[in-house]
């Protein structure tokens, strides 16, 4: 397959876990900031290839994961409601909530629905003018712009029936906020291609600076994944704490200048909850005053919920790289994909769903024969 | 919560450090008091709904082996019986429509027991308001489909439920067919050291439905590959006898499959992934919606575990039918890791393949 071959080809992988290899004098711990990145790297074995030393641990870029679960709650009050139609990507149906998940109120009448783009939420709009089009609008800078334009074409073309349920998060402060914590762990970054691809990468500079940590914004792909690792480790041992593009070939240091001018029109800054850290300050997105009208949570009154996060899981310390998946009695025990105790494991970009689904529960005796199959 | 009233309390065991209090898990969405659509995915939801309320209530030695078919003795005749339910949406798609797959997805179960299928039987369950002209072209395909397959369609019924009851139509089929010859042909009989052949590209039929379903761009390039395998079943017992299991991959996919095969026979599964076959359209779809075609549904290709010594010759005589132009081997079976399926990845890592929760959702980003 064009454009994913050229970054799958096991012999250049070979030459640049060598080439890693002889730049490394000393073990390094480098967080992959996305949720993508955290999957490319499980799916395809990455860190099997790695030289012993270089240890990856799993960021807080799992948009599903870090949705807080009163946020989700709020969600399922909605979608409960009789004249709502409730569209989502897919992946967060799976999620629970305090109780049950989006497939179970559609298994109960709820009318829930998987979209791929928001803008298809126009179409179901217009097509039931009595009813009310609620999409649960959440990611990082990535999915900003296309959640913008729902909002704005709607706004435009006078749908009053179309609203969001906002619960955007961005970056920087994630990366800030882990970099502030005294058990931090993290010496340098592979940063986030698609947020970047939106975003540029100017805004990571001044945290590279202050925090004294390289940040080398990475691609998908097992070649981008190595290759980023690469650039990491070199900028790591010879000292430089500097912003590095290793996905050139997709974004450059300014970003999409229109999509952000689309997400400020549209959202501002503002504090938000991370599922499994907490309060960050100006670390999320909601809608302006103009656009209120498409305000899912002042239309349907669900400010109120605030649901109480039950301490039972390590998924705060994983998000933020202190602890990995099998540091967790619970993982792939009482917590799996089936039964997820938490917000990791609920999501294939989550950390703790990606070693479960690609056999990391396994005893070590196991994860031998995987590594020599 | 009442979706976790009935769920077992989970408590942690006292060796656990102090970030894992002993709570009670608050979340578990196993234990479903009502049906959710992952209960027919294919996937763990649908084997525990099988394991839960079927197999307790009917079990006998032939449901027991849960095969895609029953295979019993009648007189001096090995008989093979099976039944499936057809309720895609839409009904029509590219390269195919409701009524073919009804047809031989049943003549594919009778199959994959290396039985000749002679009899179907047809249910149709029909919403009021269905257009007549398209129930005649589901039917004239099921015709054409029969016809081909070298089957009759000898009973039926029809049932007409009020609008909004069902989805236009739903059909059911079942069928039986005459095992000839010394075959013994299970999910539990794979043996380490043997050869594993796919017949060709999968992903096709579930990423064609979903372009259509979803109104993607991609939609077009991609068609379901819907069959009738019984000639290509025919023709590989013609090669060798020595074939020990046939699973045609539909809903959950190759992966799906292997995984009950790894389990059914206690045995482990080694894949190479650059050794599968996915066409290019099918594998950036999956790309463009974070799907994995290994978990995508076929409807004409089969899966075979068979015999290292007649494996070639096999795959030789596959490579000669239309239906198994592209077959090829992707792995063996192994003693180690019994209950396991371990592909060795295109960049030279390696994974498990595990069988999925329910349906495969689409990614976010």
């Amino acid at each position: 397959m064009k454009y994913f071959d050229e970054y799958r080809d096991p012999r250049l992988a070979r030459k640049v876990v060598d080439e890693i290899q002889r730049a490394q004098t000393r073990p390094w711990v480098i967080m992959e900031v996305c949720g993508g990145q955290t999957h490319s790297i499980v799916k395809h074995g990455l860190d099997f290839l790695l030289p012993q030393g270089i240890e990856l641990v799993h960021g807080p870029g799992c948009p599903v994961c870090v949705t807080p679960l009163e946020m989700i709650d709020k969600a399922h009050a909605i979608a409960r409601r009789p004249e709502v139609i409730f569209c989502s990507f897919g992946d967060m149906l799976r999620v629970p909530g305090s109780d049950g998940d989006l497939f179970t109120i559609k298994s109960r009448g709820g009318d829930v629905r998987v979209v791929y783009s928001p803008l298809d939420c126009l179409k179901i709009a217009r097509a039931n003018p009595s009813r009310m089009v609620v999409f649960f609008a959440i990611g990082f800078e990535t999915t900003a712009p296309a959640n913008a334009m729902l909002v704005w074409r709607a706004y435009k073309e006078g749908l009053r029936n179309v609203s969001l349920l906002v619960s955007h998060v961005l970056v920087p402060p994630a990366i800030a906020f882990i970099l502030q914590s005294p058990q931090n762990r993290v010496q340098g970054f592979l940063g986030p291609g698609h947020v970047c691809t939106v975003m540029g990468y100017r805004e990571y500079e001044p945290i590279a600076e202050r925090y004294q940590v390289p940040i080398v914004i990475t691609g998908f792909e097992p070649l981008d994944l190595l290759q980023g690792t690469l650039m990491t480790v070199r900028l790591l041992e010879q000292g430089q704490a500097v912003v590095e593009n290793q996905y050139a070939r997709v974004l450059g240091r300014e970003g999409n200048a229109a999509a952000q001018k689309l997400i400020y029109d549209v959202f501002e800054v503002g504090d938000r909850k991370w599922r499994g850290v907490g309060s960050i300050p100006k670390s999320g997105l909601k809608l302006r005053w103009e656009f209120r009208e498409h305000d899912a949570e002042r239309l349907f009154d669900v400010r109120e919920i605030d649901t109480r996060e039950p301490e039972i899981c390590i998924s705060g310390q994983i998000l933020k790289g202190i602890r990995k998946p099998h540091d967790c009695p619970a993982f792939g025990q009482q917590c799996t994909p089936q039964h997820p105790l938490g917000a990791t494991m609920v999501s294939a970009e989550g950390a703790c769903a990606a070693y479960y689904t690609y056999g990391r529960h396994l005893k070590k005796a196991d994860l031998v024969q995987v590594a020599q199959a | 919560m009442p979706d976790s009233a009935q769920a077992p309390t989970r408590t942690l065991n006292s060796d656990e450090p102090e970030s894992m209090p002993g709570a009670a898990c608050p979340l578990p969405i196993f234990d479903h008091k009502q049906v959710v659509l992952g209960h027919g995915s294919g996937g763990k939801l649908s084997a525990e709904l099988i394991e839960r309320i079927f197999v307790p209530a009917f079990s006998n030695p032939l449901l027991d082996k849960l095969d895609d078919q029953a295979v019993f003795e009648i007189g001096a005749a090995r008989l093979a019986f099976t039944t499936d339910s057809f309720v895609v949406t839409p009904i029509f798609f590219p390269g195919g429509d409701i009524g073919e797959l009804a047809v031989n997805g049943t003549v594919n179960d009778l199959a994959m027991s290396g039985a000749r299928p002679l009899y179907l039987s047809s249910a149709f369950i029909l919403e009021e308001g269905l257009v007549m002209e398209d129930l005649r072209r589901i039917v004239n395909s099921m015709r054409c489909a029969a016809q081909a397959a070298g089957v009759q369609l000898v009973t039926g019924d029809t049932k007409v439920v009020n609008r909004g009851k069902g989805d236009q139509i739903f059909i059911n089929t079942a069928g039986i067919g005459v095992i000839e010859g010394a075959v013994n042909i299970s999910a539990a009989n794979a043996r380490p050291g043997d050869q594993i052949i796919l017949s060709g590209y999968v992903g096709d039929h579930g990423m064609a439905i979903l372009s259509q379903r979803e109104g993607l761009e991609f939609e077009g390039e991609i068609r379901s590959d819907t069959a009738a395998l019984h000639t290509l079943v025919a023709a590989m017992l013609e090669a060798s006898t020595d074939i020990h299991v046939l699973r045609d991959p539909t809903r959950g996919g190759i992966a799906t499959t292997l995984n009950e095969i790894a389990a059914r026979s206690r045995v482990g599964v080694r894949l190479q992934e650059t050794a599968i076959p996915v066409r290019e359209a099918v594998s950036s779809a999956c790309e463009l919606l974070g799907l994995d075609p290994l978990y995508v549904a076929n409807e004409g290709k089969l899966v075979a575990i068979v015999g290292r010594a007649g494996a070639q010759e096999i795959l030789d005589r596959m490579r000669r039918h239309p239906l198994g132009t592209d077959a090829c081997i992707i792995g063996e079976v192994t003693a180690e890791h019994p209950g396991m399926v371990i592909m060795t990845t295109g960049i030279g890592g390696s994974r498990v393949l595990d069988t999925l929760f329910g349906e495969q959702l689409p990614r976010i980003c």
